[in-house]
């Protein structure tokens, strides 16, 4: 299992790498694309872990829909980075502070998490050995029943999400001329048509 | 387990590939072709000028509304998918409950259907 250690830390090597790249390049679609290379990556090592139905919705939901997004935004807004970036010297010390803080927090989960010692025997098992199941299986025979409330829940959330976006975004635009389908089709012909004599040598 | 990663390692081999050979015509330039850099041959050609300002145009907003929209119904097709896998296991409680999840997300797109967010004027 030699291949796989390496290709757990060529792709953790390449989150990581990617993901400073995030923050620190220069142009902000240089940094979606790197952040679109980091789920790519993050969706291989979920294939390491046996996760292959999480890897894939990674792919598709992350890369394929999340990551259009963030362009989108990057696209729409009109920030000038280069401005941006001026007081990055001047943040940077508490900016510090608080990325201290979260590894000395990471670094206490992690302690904690690897002291109790059955909890790393059950979490190194992955869930396909355990049961001779498929990962989409596994989490299928769960997810919608002995999870139902929260799985209603991820519904509704959804359903807020989609009516803020509407309520947020969606503006009807002035002096826009749209085809009235049922208008035209219930012209009649007195209407639309009027006959007039027209006597020579007068006009209308 | 092994034999999921086993599935997967023909996958690890064409991206190996892919960047062997990627980065092999990327080196081979830098070996084989004479290099002599000017700086007239970075320069704008000729007729040409330089760009005012970023070439980046502004997007739409009703862009962003389509890609939202997308997402969920995306998410909502992804959780179609362990849930047709266990149907038969899961019993009357799974399908209901896919049924029900499936509404409350109709209610959304009879909405937004309603309000025109899916026409382009």
């Amino acid at each position: 299992m030699i291949i796989q250690a390496l290709a757990f830390y060529l792709f953790a090597a390449i989150i990581v790498a990617s993901g400073l790249m995030v923050i620190s390049s220069r142009n902000p679609v240089h940094s979606v694309l790197f952040l679109i290379l980091a789920f790519f990556n993050g969706a291989a090592l979920f294939v390491l872990l046996g996760a292959e139905f999480l890897a894939m919705v990674m792919v598709i939901v992350y890369v394929g829909a999340v990551a259009v997004l963030f362009l989108f935004v990057v696209m729409m807004l009109d920030i000038n980075f280069v401005e941006l970036r001026q007081g990055f010297l001047q943040y940077l010390p508490i900016g510090a502070l608080i990325g201290v803080v979260l590894l000395i927090e990471l670094l206490f989960v992690i302690g904690g998490g690897i002291s109790p010692p059955d909890v790393a025997l059950v979490s190194a098992v992955p869930i396909p050995e355990a049961s001779g199941l498929s990962n989409t299986e596994a989490l299928g025979q769960i997810l919608y029943t002995r999870y139902i409330y929260l799985f209603q829940g991820a519904g509704m959330v959804l359903l807020t999400a989609m009516i803020g976006a509407i309520v947020l975004t969606l503006r009807a635009r002035e002096g826009v001329r749209k085809q009235k389908i049922s208008r035209q089709v219930s012209r009649t012909r007195d209407e639309s048509i009027e006959l007039k004599q027209v006597k020579p040598g007068e006009g209308v | 387990m092994d034999d999921l990663l086993r599935e997967y390692l023909p996958i690890l081999i064409f991206i190996g590939v892919a960047l062997a050979i990627g980065a092999m015509f990327i080196i081979a330039s830098f070996i084989i072709v004479v290099q002599r850099p000017d700086t007239e041959k970075l320069s704008t050609y000729e007729c040409g000028f330089e760009p005012f300002d970023d070439t980046r145009g502004h997007f739409d907003v009703r862009f962003y509304l389509v890609a939202i929209l997308f997402i969920i119904f995306d998410l909502e097709v992804a959780l179609l998918f362990p849930w047709a896998v266990t149907l038969e296991e899961i019993g009357l409680l799974g399908f209901w409950s896919m049924v029900i999840f499936l509404g409350i997300l109709t209610i959304g797109f009879i909405y937004e259907w309603k309000k025109g967010a899916l026409e382009w004027e």
